[in-house]
């Protein structure tokens, strides 16, 4: 005789979900649509593993890799502004800028090396020189623009060896672009559609989002009667930005969507109404109100921060979610296979 | 070692990878076909292989996906079972159950977005064409995580490196094969140079034509794909993205050259754009 609880008819009498969803899976995948979310293109039809995602998301934390998109932004282009503050003498502004620019790259490297996973290990990034990895690029970029902006703000405020501050000045000013630019290469070198696909306007997107940051922290941190290229040039990176951005979302069709929904697509919002609003208001207001001009720049560091985290969580959402990544391949498979039978 | 110069090495058929990695007398280059026909789901090349590898354990969960509680590839998992079930008639019966197995693995891509990325060098191309993480190099960046079209390669939280697999890179220097093929009862994971593998693997799809199975395919086996060919391949008895696979999978450096150049534009519209309103604005209490 069994003593077994377990019987034929189940565990003593019952039988607890013993039904196989045939291919459905655990339904931890499917995401409830909010209320009054309307679906901008027809539900994609697709097959996918059990709803898993294809690719094995970013470990990258937010607050590091986001972090230091900002940051690297915020001093590259700092940077080039500092230079021109100083060649056309706006001598406040431009020491504002230089020691901004120094603190934004210090609090970069920080982030990258609080991002690894053995941060004891952060030289071996100086052990190869790899041209097809955008991180080893950009460790040597920050190891070349690293002392320039430094040394440019320390001699700037300590009024020491003015030639090599000028010089220094100057070479950070020349790296200043390639550090705001080549990040959006670091997230486009990866298989997150989001970022992939968007490989052509990201880098516009990155740097108009690099200059608003730059020209909102001259607006918060020189003297208004220094600001005014500053207050033209928030209007550039802001016009910048929204626009490549706005190429980017048409051209890139459903995989586009992360960047309208959910929490990359609200920071997106977000930042576009800081964007704008910060711009137009240092133009409008910035030349004549330190009030002003000081809010319009915080507007646009804001602005620039929020299209950063946004564009990083639309990356992460393209990621974990396979229809993203299986419905323009297999759109792109089917039309490739349909030209073959054609022509054969 | 020669001729490098002037070739597209980021995407493309390459016939010869560990010569082009610098290897002058290098092996034939060794590799996997995964029959998925003859799979029974056993999951014997699971266990061999974290049993060989020391690999830790990957979760106990059950999830309700058929006999699959190990989900997917990632740091500590390097073979994976995937079962589906599917509401689809085997053979000439008119209604009933398809079960699908398929034993997953790094595919040890021809051009490997893991190790175009990898910032340290700590991904290298093995003398047998595989590619291995070097784990006293890996610093933990996770830049080949996200770089995998495939979602092979992950972190493993508790040690910060990322970890996969290295098709018993130890094992195969000494002529043995790795251990998920030597455990696979059915030979559903045969191990063998590359070249003759496809050749097996063409032979055996137009068998299992000719018996009526029109749904088998291979996945991986052609140089001519967006990742160049995989080291590991796959024979399937449906579409790809079924089983977890990418359906039409590219490196995503084949696109690097052009990446390079947008963000060359991008550099230079800042540089060029700041320095036009500078001019316009003039200097500091000057005319504008």
């Amino acid at each position: 005789m069994s003593t077994s609880d377990v019987t034929k008819d189940g565990i003593e009498g019952k039988r607890p979900g013993r039904d196989a969803l045939i291919g459905q899976g655990t339904g931890k995948g499917e995401r409830r649509r909010r209320r009054g979310e309307r679906a901008m293109v027809p539900k994609a039809e697709f097959t996918s593993y059990y709803g898993k995602p294809v690719l094995n998301p970013p470990v990258w934390q937010a607050a590091d890799i986001a972090g230091y998109f900002f940051l690297g932004g915020l001093a590259g282009a700092g940077s080039v502004l500092a230079a021109g503050a100083d060649l056309t003498g706006r001598r406040k502004a431009a020491r504002a800028l230089k020691v901004s620019s120094l603190v934004a790259i210090a609090g970069s490297a920080a982030a990258l090396i609080h991002d690894l996973g053995r941060p004891a290990r952060f030289y071996n990034m100086m052990r190869v020189m790899k041209p097809t990895s955008p991180m080893s690029m950009g460790s040597w970029l920050l190891a070349a623009y690293g002392p320039a902006a430094g040394a440019a703000a320390v001699l700037d405020v300590t009024g020491l060896f003015k030639p090599l501050g000028r010089a220094a000045t100057l070479g950070a000013a020349a790296l200043g672009p390639a550090v705001a630019s080549y990040t959006a290469v670091l997230a486009s070198d990866t298989a997150v559609p989001a970022w992939h696909d968007g490989y052509r306007e990201l880098p516009l997107v990155f740097v108009g989002s690099a200059a608003a940051a730059a020209s909102g922290m001259a607006l918060l941190a020189a003297p208004v009667r220094e600001t005014a290229p500053m207050r033209s040039a928030a209007v550039f990176g802001a016009g910048l930005e929204l626009a490549a951005a706005k190429l980017m979302e048409r051209r890139l069709g459903m995989v586009a969507e992360p960047y309208r929904e959910g929490t990359g697509g609200r920071l997106i919002r977000v930042a576009e109404v800081l964007s704008v609003a910060g711009a137009a208001g240092g133009a409008l207001l910035g030349g004549r109100s330190r009030i002003a001009a000081a809010l319009s720049g915080a507007a646009l560091l804001a602005g620039s921060a929020c299209t950063r985290f946004g564009v990083f969580h639309a990356g992460m959402q393209s990621a974990k979610d396979p229809k993203y990544t299986v419905v323009p391949q297999r759109e792109r498979a089917d039309a490739r296979d349909t030209a073959k039978t054609g022509n054969g | 070692m020669s001729g490098l110069v002037g070739r597209n090495l980021l995407a493309g058929p390459e016939p010869h990878v560990a010569e082009d990695a610098g290897y002058a007398d290098a092996p034939p280059r060794m590799g996997f076909f995964t029959d998925t026909s003859v799979c029974i789901g056993c999951k014997a090349c699971e266990v061999a292989c974290k049993e060989w590898n020391a690999v830790p354990e990957d979760g106990l969960e059950f999830t309700g996906m058929s006999y699959d509680n190990t989900q997917g590839l990632g740091a500590d998992t390097w073979r994976h079972v995937a079962f589906i079930e599917q509401d689809k008639p085997v053979g000439n019966a008119d209604s009933g159950v398809r079960w699908l197995m398929a034993s997953d693995v790094c595919k040890h891509c021809t051009h490997a977005a893991c190790l175009d990325v990898c910032p340290t060098g700590s991904l290298f191309r093995t003398e047998f064409g595989t590619v291995v993480v070097q784990e006293d190099i890996c610093n933990g960046c996770g830049y080949c995580v996200p770089a995998c079209p495939y979602g092979v390669i992950d972190q493993r939280k508790e040690d910060g490196r990322v970890w996969k697999c290295t098709l018993c890179y130890d094992r195969i220097g000494d002529g043995l094969e790795p251990a998920c093929a030597k455990a696979c009862p059915t030979d559903s994971i045969q191990f063998g140079p590359l070249d003759e593998l496809r050749e097996r693997a063409a032979v055996r799809v137009d068998q299992l034509h000719e018996m009526g199975v029109e749904d088998a395919r291979l996945y991986g086996h052609d140089p001519e794909d967006g990742v160049g060919g995989d080291g590991a391949f796959f024979l399937l008895l449906d579409e790809p993205e079924v089983y977890g696979l990418p359906p039409d999978p590219v490196v995503t450096t084949r696109d690097l050259p052009a990446m390079w150049k947008h963000a060359g534009v991008a550099a230079a519209a800042l540089a060029g754009g700041i320095a036009a309103l500078f001019t316009v604005h003039g200097r500091l209490g000057g005319r504008r």
